[in-house]
């Protein structure tokens, strides 16, 4: 993770070194935002050359807006919002339909719901098949195979579960700034928010195998 | 208050929106059952750890034109 200046200096501060022509100030903005601006880019042209276009894109409008820049909202959301709608030319200029009026389906189950136990034993809507203790370290989740099952688990997201949680949980964001940039209702962003997250955490439950059959539930009653 | 129930309303229990009874219900069943417990903090892991995820950036190639795109811009406001 950068530590850049940009991410510590008050944004006024960094605004005015760039007025003055400080080209480290920019280099390290440039360091600190571009992989979540990348990120967010993918969100509305998969492809990776053309998100890093607009993010380039997105940088000189930047510079060219400056002037314009009033400190009412912060420097990122400022920045993002400009990527966003950059972003969304570009995919409106390829033919590329964006997603975000997209309502969210409030019939996915958070787990499948084959692992509960049905409306008539002793326990109804029990784990039958429980969560496991993950023995992975925290810090080890982001290693290795289990980073990928994770990055994967977040790619096949459908696209509005993916803007949400890259946006809330990647970047950041608070809740008001996602409904806003997606426009979409504060509930919509919640329910999509955690239908994201219930399925990258099914994910690492997966790649873990971390299920185990709740005995005592399934002992005749 | 069921764990198929508690798994739906994860997200709306961390966001502080559940209504007061609905969070009760929720603490209670958490504090009795060590499997949506778990669940609870495989989900709040799950957050975390997607917040710190180290992610892609763009190319040394493109920051390298941003740069000079950037003297630049800065060359041009400074003499006007």
């Amino acid at each position: 993770m950068p530590t850049a200046r940009a991410m510590v200096l008050p944004d006024a501060e960094v605004v005015a070194a760039l007025k003055r022509g400080d080209d480290a100030a920019f280099a390290e903005l440039v360091d600190a935002y571009s992989p979540g601006l990348m990120r967010m880019a993918q969100m509305f042209v998969r492809d990776r050359a053309v998100a890093e276009e607009v993010v380039q894109e997105t940088w000189l409008a930047v510079l060219r807006g400056i002037d314009r820049f009033e400190g009412r909202s912060s420097l990122k959301t400022w920045i993002f919002r400009i990527l966003i709608n950059t972003a969304k030319t570009r995919a409106r200029r390829e033919g590329r339909s964006i997603p975000f009026s997209a309502v969210a389906h409030d019939d996915e189950p958070s787990v499948d719901p084959d692992r509960f136990l049905g409306p008539d034993g002793r326990f109804p809507g029990g784990w039958m098949l429980g969560p496991s203790e993950w023995q992975t370290p925290e810090d080890e989740l982001l290693q290795g195979e289990t980073r990928d099952a994770i990055l994967e688990a977040i790619d096949r997201l459908p696209d509005t579960q993916r803007a949400v949680i890259t946006m809330r949980d990647v970047e950041g964001f608070p809740p008001e700034e996602v409904t806003a940039a997606l426009g979409i209702s504060d509930g919509n962003q919640r329910v999509l928010l955690h239908r994201a997250r219930s399925k990258v955490r099914a994910a690492i439950e997966a790649h873990l195998g971390a299920i185990e059959p709740n005995k005592f539930a399934l002992e005749p009653s | 208050m069921s764990c198929k129930e508690v798994v739906e309303l994860v997200t709306d229990y961390f966001e502080g929106v559940l209504p007061a009874e609905d969070t009760r219900r929720f603490e209670q069943h958490i504090e009795d059952c060590v499997w949506c417990a778990r669940y609870l903090e495989q989900m709040r892991l799950t957050i975390n750890t997607v917040g710190r995820i180290d992610e892609v950036s763009i190319s040394p190639a493109a920051k390298d034109s941003l740069l000079h795109a950037f003297r630049d811009w800065s060359a041009e406001r400074q003499s006007s």
